[in-house]
């Protein structure tokens, strides 16, 4: 395999995660509001669908991402208005939508089957294009993966810099002290939860006129449980869950790679390669087997300076918001 | 020029006049019901500035649920609140902070994960403010107050006196006018509680700010505050001026003792537990050696305020902490490995506080109760047998409810009912945490009367319990707890609810 082969594979493999990664931040941002949205995997077929008829009908792929991260947002609200004001179980509620996604899209999508569709143009970015491996990974794609990269630096950019995501975070981590300091976090909480299914919605069309592209039955069954597992590993970081959404689409590329160079294992086989990888991989960075081994370093540990292992705490902490999940009463 | 000059003092007069007026807080016949339970019973006080308040009164007195209701955090049912004489209607602690109400909770509210300099932030107006300018902000009002904080540090990372000393600075920071504390001591060193009794002091004298100390500890208000109002049961029975006898605010805060019925001397001089410089360790609090007796038959009671080593002591004769130091004797007999399985084992039996956490299971019946509780080891179990059990119990300890009722579902009064019936017979040792706390006087005697009949056959009752009254009359000794020390045995005949509650607020 010589390095140009390399490259065009990292560029698939990029193109591949993209929705992934787009799912995964939207579930980030309403996670670390509070709001669980366990809905995802039915949310994103059923985006998915809306959003390749929508832009086959009307020939606008705008149009089309716009009527997927509609069909999103109503999920997620449904989902926020279930736990929020009806006080219901978010788990409960997100799994039953799903189930509901699934079915629904298989039912509306019957007779929009392996027809050929609109799909999102590659568009080369001038001058970075031409920057010798990166450019060909990175700026030789189109606008959905250009949407993805940005939006990972966005979210993590404003869950961590900006004065709403301090908000944000405070919504799903203390309510309640959150509610003293004048946060509404009712508001905030459907806000957020809508915007991230939005996210998840867009990720849908993504799928259907981007990557894998146009409808049938089960188009993108699975990937919602994925997004969610890589939310969970990634720490509830942005950056981190696109790393991780990333390695897990190089991991299926693996997968086909070994399956072509022994034809003689079962195929079963190879499919589960992914998830041993990632689950190795996820462990090591995620809290639960850094903090033993950084315990076990006790006197270099301290004489590091304060700023740098704050900083080392930071991308090795990988704690669920400590709100997630639960309601508050606001007196 | 001399016309002037009067002009001049009559204005700064007026100034000061107007700013007290404007700071002074006024509540107007407040009233907080829950459910049945009256909080807070038509409260009317004032509070002017410049001044430190204490708010006295027993645990469950009312205290914190009028102050959150001043914080904006509760809303009364009736009543008013006027700042300066302008009547208010605080819809969260963020309208109560702008108009320059603010409250450091119990619990310090803020959000762990979050760094000091987040913290601070979180809630503040925009005001054009970069990270960078908030962090020397907020280090220049620590360094004003003699604190010391790193606005970078992980909150969680701080100790709890630390964390006080952000959520004030952030307060301040707000504009507050009226601070609350609510027991701002629990929980902080003692060097630490110097640092916040300076800033208090600072605050009231030259900053002009009211300030109002929550406290159930005579001592703490007595040495920092003017001014004391003591809250009972839910209504305010006084207000002082301090420094007073310690005895005038005992009296005020806790009821008069009722005659004491006649109890029966039950010690049979066979020794049930007996103590000897046993210590107890926990990562908060560390009690220090403690040697003491218990007959069978006899009621230990061991008073102190809440976090005095008692509660610690109670769970370790459980066997639910390790013994650090000393030995523990059962019946005279050495126990070195000493645990809960083993305690029960000899005929020890322990009710915790928590009926619903620790004692019962909720989401289970009555009848699932009795088989949970049952020793059989089969691998059916027999529903007709235990449900007569429960309905035997239900009928004997006359309990409100059906075999098939949840647990949850019944009155607290009840809950306790079915625990007793729950315990085995012929006890060495009950240990009791707050046996009675939240029950009716009926239930409460019902209970003793229970206790009593134990006594009787020779079973030695170790308990905690808040309730000074409840100890001076159910005991036939007392053993006093003060900052994780025994601080006095003393016969229970010989002592009255009154003089223990000087005893365990320091003031002998
Ligand atoms: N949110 C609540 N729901 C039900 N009961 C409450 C609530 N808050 C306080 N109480 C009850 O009101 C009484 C007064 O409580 P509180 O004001 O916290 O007392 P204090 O601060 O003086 O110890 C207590 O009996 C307590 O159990
Ligand atoms: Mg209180």
């Amino acid at each position: 395999m010589d390095s140009t082969q390399l490259i065009a594979i990292f560029g698939s493999i990029l193109l591949q995660s993209a929705p992934l990664i787009i799912a995964v931040c939207g579930e980030t941002i309403s996670e670390r509001a509070g709001v669980i949205n366990l809905s995802m995997d039915g949310s994103l077929l059923l985006s998915a669908l809306a959003g390749f008829v929508a832009a086959l009908l009307s020939g606008s792929l705008l149009l089309g991402f716009v009527a997927a991260a509609a069909v999103g947002a109503v999920f997620a609200l449904i989902v926020a208005f279930g736990s929020l004001h009806l006080r219901q179980n978010q788990v409960a509620i997100g799994f039953v939508l799903a189930m509901l996604g699934d079915s629904l899209s298989a039912f509306l999508g019957q007779s929009y089957t392996r027809m050929p569709g609109p799909s999102v143009p590659a568009w080369h970015i001038p001058v970075l294009k031409d920057i010798p491996v990166l450019g060909p990974i990175f700026f030789r794609q189109d606008a959905v993966v250009y949407f993805a990269l940005l939006l990972v630096a966005v979210t993590w950019w404003f869950l961590f810099r900006t004065r709403a995501g301090l908000e944000l975070r405070s919504a799903g981590e203390r309510p309640e002290a959150a509610f003293t300091r004048g946060v509404a976090v009712r508001k905030l909480r459907y806000l957020y939860a809508v915007l991230g299914g939005a996210l998840v919605g867009i990720a849908g069309a993504a799928y259907s006129l981007d990557v894998k592209i146009g409808w049938a039955e089960g188009h993108t069954r699975g990937m919602g449980w994925i997004a969610l597992a890589i939310v969970i590993f990634g720490g509830w970081s942005p950056v981190r869950g696109a790393l991780g959404a990333v390695l897990f689409g190089a991991t299926k590329a693996l997968a086909t790679v070994l399956q072509r160079s022994f034809p003689q294992v079962a195929l079963v086989a190879f499919n589960a390669v992914p998830w041993l990888l990632m689950i190795v991989v996820l462990l090591l960075v995620s809290g639960k087997l850094a903090a033993p081994l950084l315990a076990r370093a006790p006197a270099t540990w301290r004489r590091a300076p304060a700023a740098w292992r704050r900083t080392l705490r930071g991308l090795l902490q990988a704690a669920p918001p400590a709100a997630l999940g639960q309601p508050l009463d606001e007196q | 020029m001399l016309a002037a000059a009067h002009a001049a003092a009559s204005t700064d007069f007026f100034l000061v006049y107007l700013a007290n007026i404007i700071m002074q807080v006024q509540l107007n016949t407040i009233h907080k019901q829950f459910g049945s339970l009256v909080a807070n019973d038509e409260i009317s006080v004032l509070f002017e500035p410049g001044r430190i308040y204490g708010l006295l009164g027993e645990n469950g007195a009312g205290k914190s649920t009028l102050m959150k209701i001043l914080s904006g955090y509760q809303r009364p049912d009736r009543g008013e609140i006027l700042l300066g004489g302008a009547p208010q209607h605080f819809a969260s602690p963020r309208q109560a902070l702008a108009a320059g109400v603010g409250m450091l909770y119990q619990e310090p509210l803020d959000v762990p994960v979050f760094t000091v300099l987040e913290n601070y932030l979180l809630g503040r107006a925009a005001g054009g403010e970069s990270p960078r300018q908030a962090a020397r902000a907020l280090e220049a009002l620590a360094q004003r107050y003699g604190f010391d904080i790193d606005p970078h540090e992980h909150t969680s990372e701080l100790s709890m006196g630390e964390r006080q000393q952000l959520e004030l600075l952030r307060l301040l920071a707000g504009g507050a006018q009226v601070l609350i504390l609510d027991e701002p001591t629990t929980g902080i060193s003692a060097e630490q509680k110097d640092i916040l009794f300076a800033s208090m002091r600072t605050l009231a004298r030259e900053e002009g700010k009211t300030l109002i100390l929550v406290s159930h500890k005579l001592d703490e208000v007595q040495e920092l505050c003017d001014y004391a109002f003591v809250l009972r049961k839910g209504r305010l029975v006084g207000g002082l001026p301090l420094p007073c006898p310690n005895q005038q605010l005992v009296s005020l805060m806790f009821d008069e003792l009722a005659p004491r019925p006649a109890r029966r001397q039950l010690g049979q001089h066979a020794p049930a537990l007996s103590l000897q410089s046993v210590q107890v360790h926990t990562g908060r609090l560390e009690l220090e050696p403690v040697s003491l007796q218990l007959q069978a038959g006899q009621v230990l009671g061991l008073a102190g305020l809440e976090g005095s080593g008692q509660e610690l002591l109670l769970r370790a004769c459980a066997g639910l902490l390790p013994l650090s130091g000393g030995s523990l004797l059962l019946g005279g007999e050495s126990q070195p490995d000493w645990n809960y399985p083993l305690a029960r084992q000899h005929g020890v039996a322990y009710l915790a506080a928590g009926r619903l956490e620790e004692g019962l299971v909720a989401g289970l019946t009555l009848t699932e109760h009795m088989a949970l509780v049952s020793h059989t080891h089969g691998l059916l179990v027999d529903w007709p047998q235990n449900r007569k059990l429960a309905e035997q119990h239900i009928s004997t300890y006359q309990v409100v409810g059906q075999p098939e009722s949840y647990i949850e579902n019944l009155s607290g009064g009840n809950q306790q009912r079915f625990l007793f019936a729950m315990l085995p017979q012929n006890l060495k040792l009950i240990l009791m945490e707050h046996p009675t706390r939240g029950l009716d006087i009926r239930s409460t005697d019902w209970i003793w009367e229970q206790l009593d009949q134990r006594r009787a056959q020779g079973t030695a009752i170790l308990f905690v319990s808040a309730d000074l009254d409840e100890i001076a009359a159910r005991s036939d000794q007392i053993a006093v707890f003060s900052g994780g020390r025994l601080l006095r045995s003393l016969p229970a005949a010989e002592t009255s609810a009154d003089e223990l509650g000087h005893l365990i607020g320091g003031a002998l």
